[in-house]
């Protein structure tokens, strides 16, 4: 398909600020503009008459599994869940099998990509070799093989002065340094969040401070070492209140949310139920409060799933057993939309802003937006229809949602990468 | 889902006190010849035990077998269970052989609650799940204070110990917190978390062992285990000069409190054998009740 003309949308474009009706023409997989009545001859006709148009959704947080773990996901699998959860880019974390911390493993995945995904996958790559935490990756090199940032989340860099080394590094190379705030030593065994549900439930508790040291020591060493470093999932009430301190003061500090982490706090998760056990864990209600109240404030920079599949196998254990992580890809424009813009804290503007411009400004993708000149992904949204999650229809491999039957209003429609229409609801 | 014993606090109090007092019909039991009911005749239960535990086991074994019910009990080791096979293929081939009830006792916290999720037609009762809940211990310890109070409202309850990891206290919490009762936890700082005194109405916290026991009508002392946890909770060596139950201590409580315990005791650490060994222990009592309170349960649950 070499011409695509998306007629009458509702035209949201937060980065060009576009709020209108209006079409919009991609042509040979970028976009040519958006106006009224844009030439349409040779162009294939998408009628979008009561639908959001806007820029391709970034995902800047996901595991996709591959290599090594590909009984739970894999980079096809993936991106499918990706797609047909309305996003058209993905930022793939490193802790894979290997973990990715060589040029060779991103050239690697950034070629299985091309061949299988439906959507762009962004390889971040690992901080430390095999994300141990002592010896320093190749960054550089990973970079000029096309690695977006790094992190090497699912674990902390717990020695300070390998995450100092990090950042001067990072920060020549001007790549962002995204981790995974914890204190182990705070955190270990912990199994839910620390609080009254834990003590109920007789669960270990992983305390909100676990989390505060880290991103305090972090933007610490980000004003020492002049990085970009931003906060992944992050969950506590302290944690924002430290980022907007850090963005006052002119740090290059971001952070992302997920949506499982607005959308529930621990009282009300079905104990013992694995697919409830994550990292960091649904935190309490204050926290939840906190975490909206950051997202209208504006200190909250993107929302990102952490979509972390795991084998039903894995998941089907004694809560203290299983492994931490839960899908995200396919319910994260149905909560935003039922926790933040249905309730009317933020505007659907904002809400796009922080699943494109949000996402691509931090990792500098040359994406999210509907300019002129851009490659031609877009998301098409309904933002009335209902719609039921069933996690056994997902496109993902895995089935560890606690969201599974849970009924949602609006959601992606439609899933434009470079021009082609690769998913329709 | 069939009814189980899964823990106290779903319990209501009119279940409780339906428990409590059917358990007194069984009590006589213990000293008489013949020590058999024809109850339960013909009931299988599988007592699958993941974690080790003797006596909770044994009482399981006999409340059954006094009820006229065929009892088998399973370990972990020795089973398949330490040979990789998860806890729901272990129960999936327990099913299959057709048990009225399991009993379970497993380290993890919920997996008597994960077993009843995905086995929802065989009734599961919890013998003690990780640092979650002990139902039945809760019971047989209200079978024994009742034995020797008129009723539970208006007491003062001290427990003293490792609350934090302990479902022995969890359990007695919840129970006796249904009957208006007047709470005390009392412990090392890092085991009585503050959050606990949301945990059910009636309870507070303090971490002074004198104020714990004064003017209290029963004492719970929790089995300390400071030698499995890690060091920085509380020097072990600390833990009796500040929390351990000595008779100048017990001074200060009601004159006829009564001491309890849910052993195996560390005497000497948490409760000092002159006190253990004295008039004011119904500790043994306890453990008697243990058969009675198990057998009330296994009634309720199989018919
Ligand atoms: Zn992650």
């Amino acid at each position: 398909m070499a011409k695509l003309l998306i007629r009458n949308g509702r035209v949201i474009d937060p980065a060009n600020r576009i709020d209108r009706v209006a079409d919009v023409l991609l042509a040979n997989g970028i976009v040519r503009g958006v106006g009224e009545n844009l030439p349409s001859r040779g162009a294939e006709e998408f009628d979008a008459t009561g639908l959001i148009v806007a820029p391709g959704f970034i995902d800047m947080h996901v595991h996709l599994r591959e290599p090594g773990f590909e009984s739970s996901e894999t980079i096809e699998s993936g991106s499918k869940a990706a797609a047909a959860g309305g996003f058209t880019s993905v930022c793939c974390m490193p802790n894979t099998s290997p973990v990715n911390d060589t040029a060779h493993l991103t050239r690697y995945i950034i070629e299985r990509a091309k061949q299988v995904a439906k959507v762009n996958v962004f390889p971040i790559g690992a901080i430390t070799k095999g994300s141990a935490g002592e010896e320093l990756a190749s960054i550089g090199a990973m970079q000029a093989a096309g690695t977006v940032a790094i992190s090497d989340d699912g674990r902390p860099v717990m020695n300070s002065r390998v995450m100092r080394r990090a950042m001067e590094i990072a920060a020549s190379f001007d790549i962002p340094v995204i981790d995974h705030c914890e204190d182990l030593n705070l955190s270990a065994g912990g199994d839910m969040h620390e609080g009254l549900a834990s003590l109920r439930y007789g669960l270990r508790g992983i305390p909100a401070c676990s989390e505060d040291v880290m991103v305090a020591r972090d933007i610490l060493l980000a004003e020492v070492t002049g990085a970009r470093f931003h906060v992944a999932h992050l969950s506590t009430t302290n944690a924002i209140a430290m980022v907007a301190e850090a963005k006052r003061r002119g740090l290059r500090v971001t952070c992302e949310v997920t949506p499982h982490h607005f959308a529930i706090h621990d009282l009300e998760i079905t104990p013992y139920d694995s697919n409830y056990k994550m990292k960091p864990p649904i935190r309490c209600s204050h926290d939840v409060a906190a975490m909206i109240e950051g997202i209208k404030a504006g200190y909250i920079d993107a929302i990102a799933t952490d979509h972390a599949p795991h084998s039903v196998t894995d998941k089907m254990q004694e809560f203290e057993r299983c492994p931490f992580g839960i899908l995200g890809l396919e319910t994260a424009i149905g909560l935003s939309l039922e926790c933040l813009v249905h309730p009317g804290h933020i505007t659907i503007e904002r809400m796009i802003e922080l699943f494109t411009t949000g996402p691509a400004g931090i990792l500098k993708l040359n994406r999210g937006a509907l300019t002129p000149g851009l490659p031609a992904d877009v998301t098409l949204l309904d933002l009335e229809s209902k719609w039921t999650y069933d996690v056994n229809k997902s496109a993902s491999k895995s089935r560890n949602s606690p969201f599974d039957g849970k009924v949602f209003r609006g959601r992606a429609v439609g899933t434009i990468v470079s021009g082609e229409l690769i998913w329709q609801a | 889902m069939t009814k189980g014993l899964l823990d106290i606090e779903a319990l209501d109090r009119a279940e409780i006190e339906s428990l409590l007092t059917r358990a007194v019909d069984f009590q006589p039991l213990q000293t008489q010849r013949d020590k058999r009911l024809d109850l339960l005749d013909g009931r299988l239960v599988v007592n699958l035990f993941f974690e080790a535990s003797t006596r909770t086991r044994i009482s399981f074994e006999i409340a059954a077998k006094r009820l006229g019910a065929d009892a088998i009990s399973i370990s972990a080791q020795g089973s398949s269970v330490s040979k990789g096979e998860t806890l729901l293929d272990t129960v999936s081939t327990l099913s299959a052989m057709k048990p009225d009830a399991i009993v379970m006792r497993h380290a993890a916290s919920g997996a008597p609650h994960f077993l009843a999720r995905h086995l929802p037609t065989i009734p599961i009762i919890n013998a003690g799940d990780g640092q979650h809940e002990h139902p039945t211990q809760a019971l047989l310890d209200a079978r024994t204070i009742l034995d020797n109070r008129a009723s539970l409202e208006g007491l003062r309850v001290a427990i003293i110990g490792d609350i934090l990891h302990s479902r022995v206290a969890r359990s007695n919490i919840h129970l006796l917190s249904k009957f208006g009762v007047d709470i005390v936890l009392c412990g090392p700082a890092p085991l009585v978390p503050q959050d606990l005194k949301h945990i059910a109405p009636g309870v507070s916290i303090t971490h002074d062992i004198k104020q714990a026991l004064r003017d209290t009508d029963i004492i719970m002392m929790l089995r300390v285990q400071l030698e499995r946890q890690n060091e920085t909770n509380f020097p072990a060596g600390e833990y009796s000069r500040f929390y351990g139950l000595r008779a100048e201590n017990l001074a200060l409580a009601k004159p006829d409190a009564i001491v309890m315990h849910p052993g195996p005791m560390n005497r000497g650490r948490e409760i000092s054998t002159e006190v253990a060994d004295s008039s004011r222990s119904v500790i043994l009592s306890q453990v008697e009740n243990g058969i009675a309170v198990r057998m009330a349960v296994l009634e309720r649950v199989l018919q």
